[in-house]
């Protein structure tokens, strides 16, 4: 199971960073959709796989390791719940920056950081 | 007070504060009153836990009361007492400041506070977890409210600032929650002493050494270590004076901290082979923030650039790792966090009196404003470490550790940005305080510009407590330092903590897990 899922985490994680490396505010977006999976995928995979059942025990019985590990699980439920959370901030503050700025373009963004030679543009305007 | 209490209230102060701001949204005097008292209780509240901790004991809790390995653990020693205690101190000057700075209450600070105890919440949970997971959860709860508080005037400014802030941090904190899972993966636990024992049985050492480079580049792009700190100087000009305030005194701190504690705690074997990488980042990440900030005309991205450069001397510590290196990135962070705030408290104040943050459309602010000048005059020297000043310490005892363990180069690179940063404060005293004010700015009428006389003693109160602070530090030293010391000695010896968490028997996770962990 590793085996397998170990590339999937390595195709997602590098089809994310090649996303971040855009100048394009919706790759970039996407490129963190991309990494956030990507994470989760591999933390689930840090925490073992394999052919299990679940980790419920009756009373009186004993713990195995034929059981399935929960504590990923809960790890990534929590990590999910925060990447949603943060996409959803993030989708939006990106439409607010494009509404506001009229542009997709990393590197035409710059009122915080205007390049030398043409002195702030607040100021010129 | 029971343990459990101390190391709780810190956490749910914030917490309820929060709350109740959130739910009083709608009438900003009661919410501006409901956050003074939050601020004031978190600090009576750190100052508990700071007496208990003091002797040198480590207090520790277990929330929902598993035991250790599986519970959330809690812990308070020397370093986060102090931490927690210095947190408390920024909340309760931030707050004040905002109270008699802003008149009344407008649209955009009603968001602020319930953001502002979210934020505060985040970092006392950073730095009282015992726990990595927790770790990773008061990282992301600190930086959903901070992504908030940067933006929370919807300036165009502020939301370009905020795109590459936003995305920048949520690389970084992606490549905690990976490192955290694989180290999970390698050790079959979470909790941060436990950890400290489980990763000497870990068989393949070498993984161990680049999950603690993972951290580190995690832990660094939050500290704004070189390479990774171009989203400062991109987000923190653009935000509000509260809010820059209070992300300068906190947030790249809450970083180093995370640092100083995982790098000694968990990975303490791997550091000094860490080591003399981490002196190479040290220097550059001062060399390039002073750099950064000599070559700037805005106050507010001189001040920026140099809390890039203040990082650079407190990863100096971790790079030696003596005791006494570790003191002195203790002290030089306390001593930084108050001289930080209080120079992003001025500027917001030089802009207030002189109309702008430009030192080129400032001037003569020496005569119309002279006690503001001379609180200027405080941080500024010593952010350059001018002695007796607090920053002089600070570098003094960084600077022994450095020429004791023989690393001279280090030495001679922080006493240089100690000079460059000298250049930059005077810079800004020149141009601000002491030259005429320029023809511009006289024509535009900017000059009437003022703080008005009735607010003037409230906006300058927070200034001068935090001065205070600098100048106690100054003059009386041996306590701080003698301080910092017994915690860089608790640090490198850390049995001490996982005893108080784990007690002293052996209690590891169940065999069963731990046999399909291997």
């Amino acid at each position: 199971m590793e085996l397998f899922f170990a590339p999937a985490c390595g195709v997602l994680l590098a089809a994310a960073v090649y996303l971040l490396l855009s100048h394009n505010l919706m790759r970039i977006v996407l490129g963190l959709l991309l990494l956030s999976n990507g994470v989760n995928l591999s933390l689930y995979v840090a925490g073992r796989m394999g052919r299990v059942i679940p980790p419920i025990l009756q009373e009186g019985q004993a713990a195995s390791t034929a059981m399935a590990n929960p504590l990923p699980q809960a790890l990534i439920l929590t990590a999910i719940v925060i990447s949603f959370a943060l996409m959803l901030f993030t989708a939006v503050l990106f439409e607010r920056a494009y509404r506001a700025l009229a542009t997709l373009d990393t590197n035409s963004m710059r009122e915080v950081e205007p390049v030398a030679s043409t002195g702030s543009r607040r100021e010129a305007a | 007070m029971t343990p459990d209490l101390l190391i709780a209230l810190p956490l749910l102060v914030p917490l309820f504060t929060l709350a109740v701001c959130g739910v009083l949204i709608r009438s900003p005097r009661a919410q501006l009153a409901v956050s003074l008292a939050g601020s004031v209780l978190l600090l009576t509240a750190a100052i508990a836990l700071f007496c208990a901790t003091y002797d040198g004991t480590v207090v520790s809790t277990q929330f929902g009361s598993w035991h250790a390995p599986f519970g959330i653990t809690f812990v308070a020693d020397l370093l986060s007492a102090a931490m927690v205690l210095i947190t408390g101190i920024m909340a309760v000057t931030v707050s004040l400041y905002i109270i008699v700075s802003t008149e009344g209450a407008n649209g955009s600070s009603s968001r602020f506070h319930p953001l502002y105890h979210g934020l505060l919440l985040g970092v006392t949970g950073a730095f009282l977890t015992g726990d990595i997971f927790t770790l990773y959860i008061c990282f992301e709860v600190m930086l959903i409210s901070s992504f908030g508080l940067l933006v929370i005037e919807n300036t165009s400014e502020q939301l370009d600032g905020g795109v590459k802030y936003v995305t920048l941090n949520l690389v970084a904190t992606a490549l905690l929650l990976m490192s955290v899972g694989f180290l999970y993966g390698l050790t079959g636990t979470l909790n941060m002493a436990d950890l400290s024992r489980t990763i000497l049985t870990v068989s393949n050492q070498g993984l161990v050494v680049t999950l603690s480079v993972l951290f580190l580049i995690a832990f660094g792009t939050k500290a704004a270590a070189f390479p990774l700190f171009f989203w400062l100087p991109a987000a923190y000009p653009a935000a509000s004076i509260p809010v820059m305030t209070i992300f300068a005194a906190l947030l790249t701190k809450v970083g180093v901290y995370a640092l100083l504690r995982v790098l000694t705690l968990i990975f303490s074997d791997q550091l000094h082979v860490l080591g003399p990488f981490i002196g190479v980042i040290a220097a550059f990440t001062m060399v390039t923030g002073v750099l950064g900030a000599a070559s700037h005309f805005d106050t507010r991205r001189i001040l920026s650039f140099h809390i890039i450069s203040q990082i650079g001397y407190m990863l100096i510590g971790l790079a030696i790792a003596t005791p006494l290196a570790i003191a002195g990135s203790i002290l030089y962070i306390i001593h930084h966090i108050v001289v930080k705030a209080n120079l992003f408290l001025i500027s917001g104040a030089i802009q207030q009196a002189g109309g702008s943050f430009d030192l080129k459309a400032l001037g003569g602010l020496k005569r119309r404003e002279p006690l503001l000048a001379a609180l200027f005059l405080i941080p500024a020297m010593s952010l350059a470490g001018v002695p007796p000043l607090s920053g002089f310490w600070a570098k003094f005892v960084l600077i022994q550790a450095t020429v004791q363990d023989g690393a001279f180069i280090i030495a001679a690179i922080a006493l240089m940005v100690g000079l460059l940063t000298l250049y930059s404060m005077v810079k800004i005293w020149n141009e601000a305080f002491w030259k005429a004010p320029p023809d511009a700015a006289r024509s535009a009428g900017v000059i009437g510009h003022r703080i008005p006389v009735s607010r003037r003693w409230g906006t300058l109160l927070p200034m001068v407590s935090l001065a205070a602070i600098t100048l106690s530090i100054g003059f009386f030293p041996e306590p701080f330092l003698g301080y910092s010391v017994r915690a860089a000695e608790q640090l490198l010896n850390p049995n001490a903590y996982t005893n108080a968490v784990l007690g002293d028997t052996t209690f590891t996770a169940l065999p069963e897990i731990e046999e399909r962990m291997r």
